[in-house]
Order: structure tokens, then C-alpha cells, then sequence
């Protein structure tokens, strides 16, 4: 299928250069490469293939030519790869929090230079605020919000009613939420356990889960330049505490590190009665869990909070004025209020504009899956996800530490104080 | 055909592999070793010459210490047990016995199936209270185990694994060795009234020494090379626990794009195997042989 568009798009560049030797420039359409990764299950390609084959048919002078690029991490590397090549992609959707790699790159181009009708600075504002916190820096916007969601606590009601709980109140604070999970808990008398209270995963990128904890706590973990980072503030110590403490002293969570790939799977198979996860994973519950299930905002600290994360639109450097018009055009196709919705319940993400959600399919679908609505809910407690220059090894020195901490080879305080002397090495060239 | 026409000759019929070896091993180790002499250069810093200086950061790295000591605990833990066992496994099924072609299928299975496959069916096994070994465990009375997820039982899980995936690569070689052993010494020794233990050690043995060098080899770049089944199963955590130094050399090369350090820390990896192979084959190479 991916072929299909391929041929297309080379018969089209083959006709665009005919028309330039002929001198009719104009009649050429304007053709642009488009990466995309797929981060959840479904079928995405068709999905994005679909909406396209639908913008082509509205603006028969743009052609776009989606290529399917991996995953997260795989984008990020065949993207910088394909700009340094001949046939580099003009647009992608990466990692919100690649934003300060890619600028540091030197490949980014910021909206603010292409932008010029007051109705597409309108469109540019018209995105949940919580979204655009990790697409805007130095007071331009790097990226425009596409596939985006938040972390969100999960329970299972049955697991609720047995432990004598009320099923249809999630816990809303800390010391509810451990309270519960210490009912939930069920221990046989030597001590194994065959329902544990709560699980927060923390294999692969903790920092994300972590960043829960801290918001909570009232503490943010860097700075909006991108070049500080707070790991040894007293209060982000708490946080490692009160998450090393889930297992080691409320004993409502197991040892160790848990992995992130199984532990939807863990709370089908009723292991754990509570679960952090994405959003995005919310249609691989509804259609796993053999038993009733809530979703709800995560539990409040000092605050609520959680961190957004997901992909955005990036437009880069390799494109000329036309294809910078040509993928504005694009972007904002795809994120008018119904198709940001359609994107949205055809794939779990959250959907990126407030006027999406007044849209008739919106409302028809939240009606009948009012779970859908909780991540938008929780956007206005949302801060944005952990990003900075030199990101994924200023990310690494992070899980190194929580993980540490985590698995008790260091204290809390110990491991964040590591974490700390690490990125203010990487980081400090940056200031 | 004159003496200097058989040079050409030989000249050219090396030359399509020399080529190729010169193209793709021989120049990229000698550009990496010059590229771990210069910074990485980032858009606004172009790269510089700066000596020694990568070497340098290596030796305060303390994941690169880390990954250096998990890295001699895997290759002492994987080869000497993937190397006994596939000679135990060869001499087995290299003896008639009834199902013995599908003895010989079952234990080069691992062999066939790619290395993601096996990671992803392992993981299932070590995942706690429902994976196969707490199951297993289970039965007997065990509490459950986090295996991937604790510093202490990682690395021992990956070792698992890959003495599971190797032995059997090895035990072809061994077979193969075995049915070049002329039967007749088999006979001598029963007239002798050997013991099937004192055959293996004074007959069986010796005579496939050669294999067990040819083997040893490969299981220490084995060892070096392996990494697939860390991106799929741990991505080199609980902090850097189950990391090996190619995996590091991937992270900082191809997450962090510092090119410059990657060159050197490959540099050190291609030294270390350059190393360790010529020690074998030097050292080994005079005692192999059966005389």
C-alpha cells in the first residue's frame, strides 16, 4: 500500500520535472515527504494514509507523501539521517520533547517564519495550552501538536468491591491512593502476594511516569530554556522517596523494576488492582479487560498533575517557501477540530484543540466512553513532559538515578544528587 | 605461465575480496580510530582535533566502567558453560539413539530462531508470577521473582538466555568433529577396557581441540556482539546493569550522536577483540594440535 503512494509521488516528480524543462512551473503541484512513527497499536497506516488520500482530493496542488519511519526513536534517527542525504523529508511527526535536539541540529524551522494571515495565528493559538508548552521556546513555536496524551490511573471495580471499596471512587489524593492499594493488597499468611495495590512502571523511560510524582509534589524538573534541571531539589527527592516507599514501606507495589509492556497485561490478568499507564492505552483496555475498569485523573499531592507527551508536527529547513505554504496548508488540514477528532477516536489519543471536542462525533463518542474525556479533563493540570538540550543523555542520567533508587543500590537523595552532577555537565555549555 | 604472470593471477583473484574487506572492515576501523582523535561536531562547534582527550572521558565514565566489568561477567559466565555444554549435547546425539535426529533438530532450534524472537519468548519467561519460571517456581514453594527487573538477577537472566541461544551453534561444529573420528579408536579402546570416561578425557578430547579453538573464538566476539536481546528485553536496565559495551557504544552514538566518543569507545571494543584473538591464537594455536 505504502507503494502505491510512492509511485505516485516519483510519476509526479518525474511530470514536475518535465514541467520545469517545458517552463510551466505552475501547473506543478507542490510535492512534500511526510514521515510518521507509530507508537500504539491499530492500524495507523491506514489511518494516516486515508486522511491524506482525503486532504489530496480538497488541495489537488500539494502532493504529500507519507512514509512510515518506526518508531519514536527510529524517527528521530532516520529523520536526521534523511537531512543530511539528498532526499531529506520536508515534514514529520517526532517526539514533542525532541523539539531542543532537533533545534540544536541546526534542521528545525519555526512556524513564526511562514506564518502571515491573523487567521493562521488564530490557528496556531488555538491549541490546548498544556500541548504547546513543549512545542514553544525562546518565544517561537517549534512544533504543532498532533498525537499527544498524558498518564492517567486505571482500576479495576471488581477488584474495588471485593476489598470493600466504593467502585465508582478512584483514590484522589496520595494518602488515598496508598490507603486503597494497602486494601487491595491481598497477602496469604507466609507473606506471597496474589493482588498487588498499585503499579507504576518504570522500566524503559520512568522519567515520564516519575514526572507524575513531581508535578504533584509541586516541583518541576527543569527549566523552559531547556538548559537546568532540578533532580536535588528537596521536593523532587520526595517524590523518588514516595515512589521508592510504594514498594519498600507501603509494600502495595513489587519490588524492583516494572516493566512497562506488561503491566497492562499484569492488570488484566487482575495482578494489580491500579495502574499508571497512557492514555493511549485506553481502546487496548476496553478491549482486554475481562472485567469492569475505570479511568481516572492521577491522584493529587500537593496538586494534581501529570506530564503530556506524544508526537508533533515539525517543519524543517530542507523545504522551500512553497513546501513551507504547501505544509502549513497540510498541518492545518490535519488539525482542524474534525479531524483532530476523528484522529483522536481512531486511535486513543487525545485530541490536540478544545474546539474538537465540540464537534457532534466527539460528543456522540464521549457520550457512550465518557473514560475518552478524562485525559482532557486532566490537560489543565498537565505540565510539559521533561525536555531538554542534549535530551535523551540528559534523560538517561534521569532513569539511571530513578532506577537506582528504585532498585535500592542508592538512597533517593543519593541517586538524584548523581543524576544532578551528570546533567549539569551535559548542560552547562548550553547556558 | 611465467612466475610474475601467476603473481598477477593471484593478485587478481584476491582482489574482488580484498576490495571488499578493504571497503567495509579495514577502512572504516582506520577512519574510526582517526575520528576518536576529533570532537563531535554540532552546528555551532565544527569538529576539532583534541588527541587523546575522548580516552580521557572514558576512564571517569562510570557507565563505560560498568558496562567494561558487565561485559567480562557475560563473556566469563557464556562461554566456558555454552562451550561444555554444546560438547556435552554433541557427544549425546552423536551416539545411536532412537529419536536422535530430532534430538539433534531440538537442540539447534535456538540456533535458527532470530535473536528478537528468542528475547521477546524469554521475556515472557521471566516475566514475575505469570511467566514460566515463577510458575515453575511456584510449584515448589518459591515467592515470586522481579528476574529483569533487579540489578542482582539480570545479568544472570541474559547469560541464561544466551548460553540457551549459542550451545547449540556449537554443538554443529562439535558433531561434525565427532563423525571425523575414525571409529576404529572407539573399538581400541574398548579392547583396552577404557572407561567411557577415560576415553572422552585421553581420546575424545583431544581430538577436538581445533573445533573447541575454532569455537572459543567465536564465542568471545559472541559475546562482544550480541546486544539484540538487551534492546528488546532491557534496554540495558535496572541502571545499566544488563548494559554491554556495544550497546553503549549504540546509545552514545546513535541517541546522543556524539560520534566522537562512539569512535572511541569502538576503538577500545575493537582493540579488545583484536586482542584476545591473537592471544588465542598464539597462545592456543601451538597446544590444539594432536600429536
Amino acid at each position: 500500500m505504502t507503494f502505491m503512494p510512492k509511485t505516485w509521488s516519483t510519476a509526479a516528480a518525474l511530470a514536475a520535472g518535465l514541467a520545469l524543462a517545458a517552463g510551466a512551473v505552475a501547473a506543478a503541484p507542490v510535492e512534500l515527504r511526510f514521515y510518521y512513527p507509530i507508537a500504539v497499536g491499530g492500524p495507523i497506516t491506514k489511518i494516516v494514509d486515508s486522511m491524506v488520500a482525503d486532504f489530496e482530493k480538497e488541495n489537488p496542488d500539494v502532493k504529500v507523501r507519507p512514509i512510515y519511519s518506526g518508531t519514536y526513536q527510529d524517527t528521530i534517527v532516520k529523520v536526521l539521517t534523511a537531512l543530511k542525504g539528498s532526499e531529506p523529508p520536508h515534514l514529520s511527526v517526532v517526539l514533542s520533547t525532541d523539539m531542543f535536539s532537533l533545534i540544536d541540529e541546526g534542521v528545525l524551522l519555526p512556524f513564526d517564519n511562514f506564518i502571515k494571515t491573523a487567521d493562521d495565528k488564530a490557528w496556531m493559538a488555538s491549541f490546548f495550552p498544556g500541548f504547546m508548552a513543549n512545542s514553544q521556546t525562546g518565544g517561537k513555536t517549534w512544533g504543532i501538536p498532533f498525537q499527544r496524551s498524558t498518564v492517567v490511573l486505571y482500576w479495576n471495580k471488581e477488584a474495588f468491591k471485593q476489598a470493600g471499596l466504593d467502585p465508582d471512587k478512584p483514590p484522589a489524593s496520595w494518602a488515598e491512593m496508598t490507603d486503597y492499594a494497602q486494601k487491595l493488597t491481598k497477602r496469604d499468611a507466609s507473606g506471597n502476594v496474589s493482588q498487588w495495590g498499585l503499579q507504576v512502571p518504570s522500566s524503559g523511560f520512568p522519567y515520564w511516569l516519575f514526572q507524575g510524582f513531581t508535578t504533584q509534589n509541586d516541583v518541576l524538573l527543569m527549566n523552559d530554556a531547556g538548559n537546568e534541571t532540578y533532580f536535588d531539589k528537596p521536593a523532587v527527592i520526595e517524590a523518588v522517596q514516595f515512589w521508592v516507599d510504594l514498594a519498600k514501606k507501603y509494600k502495595v507495589s513489587p519490588d524492583g523494576i516494572l516493566e512497562w509492556g506488561t503491566t497492562p497485561k499484569d492488570f488484566f490478568e487482575r495482578k494489580i488492582a491500579m495502574m499508571w499507564t497512557t492514555t493511549g492505552n485506553l481502546t487496548n483496555v476496553k478491549a482486554n479487560a475481562p472485567f469492569d475498569f475505570g479511568v481516572a485523573m492521577l491522584p493529587a499531592g500537593k496538586r494534581r498533575g501529570s506530564p503530556t507527551g506524544g508526537g508533533n508536527f515539525y517543519v524543517f529547513k530542507s523545504t522551500t517557501p512553497e513546501q513551507q505554504q504547501a505544509a502549513l496548508k497540510f498541518v492545518k488540514w490535519m488539525t482542524t477540530p474534525e479531524r483532530a477528532a476523528e484522529w483522536g477516536i481512531k486511535t486513543g489519543y487525545v485530541a490536540v484543540r478544545p474546539e474538537s471536542w465540540e464537534t457532534a462525533a466527539m460528543k456522540q463518542y464521549v457520550a457512550g466512553f465518557p473514560a475518552a474525556a478524562v485525559a482532557r479533563d486532566q490537560l489543565k493540570y498537565a505540565v510539559a513532559e521533561f525536555s531538554t538540550h542534549e535530551n535523551q543523555r540528559v534523560v538517561k542520567a534521569l532513569n539511571d538515578g530513578l532506577q537506582a533508587a528504585l532498585t535500592g543500590t542508592k538512597t533517593a537523595e543519593q541517586a538524584m544528587k548523581d543524576a544532578q552532577r551528570e546533567a549539569e555537565r551535559i548542560l552547562k555549555t548550553y547556558r | 605461465m611465467n612466475r610474475a604472470n601467476m603473481h598477477v593471477w593471484g593478485w587478481l583473484l584476491l582482489l574482488p575480496a580484498a576490495a571488499l574487506l578493504a571497503l567495509f572492515t579495514h577502512y572504516p576501523a582506520l577512519a574510526t580510530i582517526l575520528h576518536s582523535l576529533y570532537s563531535t561536531a554540532r552546528p555551532n562547534r565544527p569538529s576539532r582535533f583534541i588527541g587523546l582527550d575522548q580516552y580521557a572521558t572514558m576512564l571517569d565514565d562510570p557507565v563505560f566502567h560498568q558496562v567494561l566489568w558487565n561485559n567480562t561477567i557475560f563473556a566469563l559466565g557464556t562461554i566456558p558453560a555454552s562451550i561444555a555444554l554444546a560438547l556435552l549435547m554433541a557427544v549425546w546425539v552423536n551416539d545411536r539413539l532412537a529419536g536422535r535426529g530430532f534430538l539433534r533438530l531440538a537442540y539447534f532450534t535456538p540456533t535458527i530462531l532470530p535473536m528478537i524472537a528468542v528475547a521477546n519468548i524469554w521475556m515472557f519467561f521471566y516475566t514475575p508470577d505469570y511467566g514460566l519460571v515463577d510458575q515453575i517456581a511456584g510449584l515448589f514453594g518459591f515467592a515470586r521473582h522481579n528476574w529483569l527487573g533487579s540489578r542482582d538477577t539480570v545479568l544472570g537472566c541474559l547469560i541464561v538466555l544466551t548460553i540457551w541461544k549459542e550451545a547449540g551453534f556449537f554443538m554443529i561444529f562439535y558433531l561434525a568433529a565427532l563423525q571425523q573420528m575414525p571409529p576404529n579408536l572407539a573399538e581400541a579402546a574398548a579392547l583396552e577396557g577404557a572407561s567411557r570416561w577415560t576415553f572422552f578425557r585421553r581420546v575424545t578430547f583431544p581430538l577436538v581441540m581445533p573445533t573447541t579453538l575454532f569455537v572459543l573464538i567465536n564465542a568471545v566476539i559472541n559475546s562482544f556482539r550480541l546486544v539484540d536481546h538487551i534492546v528488546a528485553m532491557t534496554k540495558g536496565g535496572p541502571d545499566n546493569a544488563s548494559s554491554l559495551l556495544l550497546y553503549y557504544i549504540f546509545e552514545v552514538g546513535f541517541k546522543y550522536w556524539d560520534t566522537g566518543y562512539a569512535a572511541a569507545l569502538t576503538v577500545v571494543l575493537l582493540a579488545l577483540l583484536a586482542g584476545l584473538a591473537t592471544a588465542q591464537f598464539l597462545y592456543l594455536d601451538k597446544r590444539v594440535h594432536y600429536r
